[in-house]
């Protein structure tokens, strides 16, 4: 090995780098350039690499441009202002207001939340740690497939099974008790669409997202962890409670957070599921609106510029919030990635 | 570890170890019933018209048996025969509207399903190139810089909403034509099938043995030289696969076609106007107030959940074969 590096250093120009091990000889990454072929193979692979960056800041720049003229006429009250109403009358005057929208867009993410990460977070650890070797591989596909289900059809099933039944079963009896003193759970319960609904089929969705990623992380966890906790004595549940769950806990932080970005920037099901009604109900059984399905609804048929230009900073600021936690996200299982490499060499 | 109380400590282990399985049972069981519903619900929709019919309105008279018979012409009174009449075998009155309404389903999704395979392939097409090279630099060229940027991106793209993929393709494209259009349906599929190619195709590549490369440069192979012939072709059922999978997304993908491609109600050939999708169908059926639709609905999501379900065990088989390769 030491042979190789040196002739090849003499070949080309490269000192420092080939010092450590864990980089590819320089020779295999393919910079030299003595090889014709090679330069357009590289020009054309950076190329169309680019393209993908390029997209990327196609979006954001027109998302950016586009918006300019709502986001210059309300700021802020885009977000935070409470009436959205695009069609000017005597009584109204057009004002863009998104925080039902916004407001939706949270409650509905926070139900799905609370109700998956817990969920997703025992499965990924059934899976990664507890579960027979015969169940692993049937359970993983299935997790793998429910990822896959496109969005369209949670929202058939929401709609004409999850919806009858969560009204008839869970809504009315609580809304009658409860919704008396508590006004997030306050009836009429009419068509039983609404923000529950909607978390809880959202809750469905990002729970294979959580689960396989939360796997995936407990995988990394190098065995030399789990052996040393078993070794002086420790049950299984200590075992991934104390070594395997500290390991990783960044990755699983960051599972969750990709999660919360599925579930905010959902449409179709939220659309479906939702109610889509600008009012802003205390009711938590009452139709609402979202951010995503706001934009589905109304941007194909906008009246006038400002309206279509509003909607697109509603889209403009989904597109941050899922691009800031996905950021997060990725920096934190990519530390747990870096962290578990480093432990095993 | 705290109290050497052995009993409690196993008790403990025993409970969350249950604990841990039961939450992987309440979760996994509504996501069985889905399936499950959409099988047997959308199986007892499916009939041979569903994919031989277009789109045919709800309504309950007799299906037409004969050509309808020829009603003469007379040019010096053109309006004589145009008498609204109500149709046939229906009288018009309340009772018949209520049996329109409570009729069976009449059509199919044929229209839905070229439509759903023309947008995605052609959105394929755009994604490929795009995606695959991107993934050969990702994996050939991976210690450089710009690849932590590209690789970013990806999931950049990969994480954010498909309603933002349609959103653009709108603006950019469908607000400039002028024409909503099922090529700029394609486009919004290829920004979200994009991430899914490159990053499988990056990781394929980086499987494929770094010996496999070494021994080709032995033998004087320049880089293209050896990932076209040997790191390529080794990596292939595994590409295949990310192609398979990023199709079954974009086949599957609702919100961006509502911004982009619009619907249709017949078989279109031209891409370059609106044109059905199955998704689509799917939801324009389950908001439809017909009940016969509604079960339309069930049929088209079947189709679709078929769809899925045959590209991931497709995928299963070819990453077992090609020697346990998945992750």
């Amino acid at each position: 090995m030491a042979v190789r590096i040196s002739i090849r250093t003499a070949d080309y120009d490269v000192e420092g780098q080939m010092a450590q091990q864990s980089t590819p000889p320089q020779w295999s990454t393919g910079k030299s350039p003595l090889r014709h072929g090679d330069v357009p193979f590289r020009a054309g692979t950076v190329a169309l690499a680019s393209a993908v960056v390029l997209l990327v800041f196609a979006v954001a720049w027109m998302l950016y441009t586009s918006s300019q003229e709502a986001r210059t006429a309300f700021g802020w009250d885009l977000l935070f202002g409470s009436t959205w109403n695009p069609v000017e009358t005597e009584l109204n005057p057009v004002s863009f207001g998104g925080w039902p929208a916004v407001r939706g867009t949270l409650l509905s993410a926070l139900i799905a939340l609370i109700i998956a990460a817990p969920l997703a977070v025992a499965i990924g650890i059934y899976l990664a740690e507890l579960c027979p070797l015969a169940l692993r591989t049937p359970l993983s596909f299935l997790v793998e497939l429910l990822a896959a289900v496109p969005s369209v059809i949670y929202g058939v099933w929401g709609v004409f099974v999850f919806v009858p039944f969560f009204s008839s079963t869970v809504a009315e009896p609580l809304s009658a008790t409860v919704g008396a003193i508590v006004p997030w759970f306050a009836g009429p319960i009419a068509t039983g669409r609404g923000l529950i609904v909607t978390g809880i089929i959202l809750a469905l969705m990002i729970l294979p997202t959580i689960a396989s990623l939360t796997r995936d992380v407990l995988r990394l966890v190098p065995n030399t962890q789990r052996e040393a906790m078993l070794a002086i004595g420790a049950t299984r549940w200590e075992t991934i409670w104390l070594a395997v769950i500290p390991y990783s806990r960044a990755g699983i932080i960051g599972a969750i957070m990709l999660g919360l970005g599925r579930a905010l920037g959902e449409t179709m099901a939220a659309t479906m599921l939702v109610g889509n009604t600008q009012r802003i109900s205390e009711s938590l059984f009452a139709p609402a609106t979202t951010a995503a399905s706001l934009v589905a609804n109304e941007l194909t048929n906008s009246v006038g510029s400002l309206h279509e230009s509003a909607l697109i900073s509603v889209a403009f600021a989904l597109f941050g919030i899922t691009l800031f936690l996905n950021f997060g996200a990725r920096l934190l299982i990519w530390f747990v990635e870096r962290s578990s490499r480093g432990g095993r060499s | 570890m705290r109290t050497f109380n052995y009993r409690r400590r196993k008790l403990v282990d025993q409970l969350m170890r249950g604990l841990s399985a039961l939450a992987t049972g309440c979760a996994v069981i509504p996501l069985i019933a889905i399936i499950g519903y959409v099988l047997t619900i959308g199986s007892g929709a499916i009939s041979w018209s569903f994919f031989t019919d277009i789109y045919q309105p709800p309504s309950n008279a007799p299906e037409p048996t004969a050509e309808a018979p020829e009603v003469a012409y007379d040019p010096n009174d053109p309006f004589a025969n145009l008498t609204v009449e109500p149709e046939a075998g229906t009288t018009g009155s309340t009772e018949d509207v209520t049996n329109v309404y409570n009729a069976a389903p009449r059509g199919g999704v044929l229209h839905g399903i070229l439509g759903t395979l023309t947008i995605a392939g052609i959105g394929l097409l755009f994604a490929l190139p795009i995606g695959i090279f991107a993934g050969i630099y990702l994996s050939e060229f991976r210690n450089e810089r710009f690849a932590t940027v590209v690789r970013f991106c990806c999931d950049v793209l990969s994480g954010s909403p498909s309603i933002v993929a349609g959103v653009t393709i709108y603006v950019l494209v469908v607000l400039q034509t002028q024409q909503f259009s099922a090529v700029a349906g394609s486009m919004a599929l290829a920004i979200l099938m994009i991430p899914i190619v490159t990053r499988t195709t990056e990781e394929m590549l980086k499987l494929v043995p770094e010996t496999m490369r070494e021994a080709a440069r032995g033998l004087g192979a320049p880089t293209w030289y050896s990932t076209f012939t040997v790191v390529l072709p080794a990596a292939l059922p595994g590409i295949v696969t990310g192609v398979m999978l990023a199709f079954a997304r974009g086949a599957g993908e609702t919100a961006p076609l509502i911004l982009t491609v619009l619907g249709s109600n017949i078989i279109t050939t031209d891409i370059f106007k609106p044109m059905a999708a199955l998704p689509l169908l799917t939801y324009r059926y389950t908001e439809s107030p017909y009940p016969g639709e509604n079960t339309q609905a069930w049929g088209a999501a079947f189709v679709l959940m078929m769809l899925v379900l045959l590209m991931n065990i497709l995928v299963r088989i070819a990453t077992r074969k090609s020697g346990g390769n998945s992750r």
